[in-house]
């Protein structure tokens, strides 16, 4: 491992250490009710989780929408907007512990499935999943029923499965006897995803999660990241087909600025965001 | 093409800035504490 990646590595699981920071939780299996609660954290963590000690804003934001409260909305958009106009995707790259645990698990020595058109046309679902489950479908029941249903962790969040579902459903306990066909679904959507992610690179990521593609469409504005000169770049393809996601160039919606392309371009036509250093094409 | 990312940019953090503070003025901050301090059983696959 380079020493790039040995840093990115040491950030994803020091950002997985904080946002799990309350640890009695996972002892008492009870959850942290403390005033950071109400701050999201940029990646996709369970706040049912007992170590959680900040807010899933992909969570929040179905709550936002089906509670019809426009502070909270207002709040929790806001939120977004600033993590995505800063860091887009880097979130995925740097700060999201089950971007961190899906790479690990990939590590396990096994047949890789490679990128393909069919693998770019899924890295699509992950819009629809953003637009049905979390926006349109708790909007419409909160309107035609007035029941507050957050359908994305409902039916499909396998970070809520894995981190509040197995902390408190199983093991005994009140929670274990309201256990249903619900969680049996929800277990196996979690399963495949975690077998799925042996097999193929970040499976949840590059084809479900509604936050990567909440991200996405920030990653072209945003402050940080990785970015492609056009004016040097050759279009040898050397850097796709280093790239593990969904690509078409570096520093585009799919791109997660984890910086593996770098040192593969011939030309040095890709290099990191840097705001802070003045460049002699700036002003292009 | 640099100027007008920079221009979206702005736009982008303005707006950003702007959500937030009105957000947590109108409680949304306190409404999310709310909702995060309790076990959520949809969350969790119960619900
Ligand atoms: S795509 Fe979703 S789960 Fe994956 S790293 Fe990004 S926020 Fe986390
Ligand atoms: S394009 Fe480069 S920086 Fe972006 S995800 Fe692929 S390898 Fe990483």
């Amino acid at each position: 491992m380079g020493k790039h990646n040995l840093k990115r590595r040491f950030i994803q699981l020091f950002c997985a250490a904080l946002y799990n920071a309350n640890l009695e939780g996972f002892k008492e299996r009870t959850i942290y009710k403390g005033d950071g609660k109400g701050v999201c954290v940029p990646g996709l963590h369970c706040y049912s989780c007992p170590g959680a000690v900040g807010a899933c804003p992909i969570g929040s934001l179905q709550n936002a929408i089906s509670s019809k409260s426009p502070g909270m909305l207002f709040y929790v958009l806001g939120s977004l907007l600033l993590f995505g106009v800063f860091l887009g995707r880097m979130v995925c790259g740097y700060l999201c512990p089950f971007g961190l645990l899906q790479e690990l698990l990939h590590k396990i020595p096994s047949p890789k499935l490679k990128k393909s058109r069919v693998t770019k046309a899924l890295s699509k679902v992950k819009y629809v999943v953003l637009a049905g489950l979390v926006i349109l479908l708790p909007l419409v029941l909160s309107i035609k029923n007035g029941v507050s249903v957050p359908s994305f962790c409902k039916y499909l969040c396998p970070v809520g499965t894995m981190e509040g579902g197995l902390s408190f459903a199983v093991g005994g306990g009140s929670f274990a006897e309201q256990t249903g066909v619900l969680f049996g679904v929800k277990l196996g959507i979690l399963a495949v995803i975690v077998i799925g992610a042996v097999f193929i690179y970040r499976i949840f990521c590059r084809f479900l999660c509604p936050l990567g593609a909440l991200y996405a469409l920030f990653n072209r504005y945003s402050l940080f990241g990785v970015v492609t000169d056009q004016t040097v770049c050759t279009a040898c393809g050397k850097c796709r087909a280093v790239c593990k996601e969904d690509i078409h160039l570096p520093g585009d919606h799919e791109c997660i600025a984890c910086g593996d392309c770098i040192r593969h371009c011939p030309v040095n036509a890709i290099r990191r965001k840097n705001p802070f250093v003045k460049r002699k094409d700036d002003k292009k | 093409m640099k100027k007008r990312k920079t221009v979206v940019f702005f736009v982008l953090l303005l707006l950003g800035v702007v959500f937030l503070t009105y957000g947590i003025a109108e409680g949304g901050y306190t409404a999310t504490l709310q909702k995060a301090k309790y076990i959520c059983l949809e969350c969790i696959g119960i619900g």
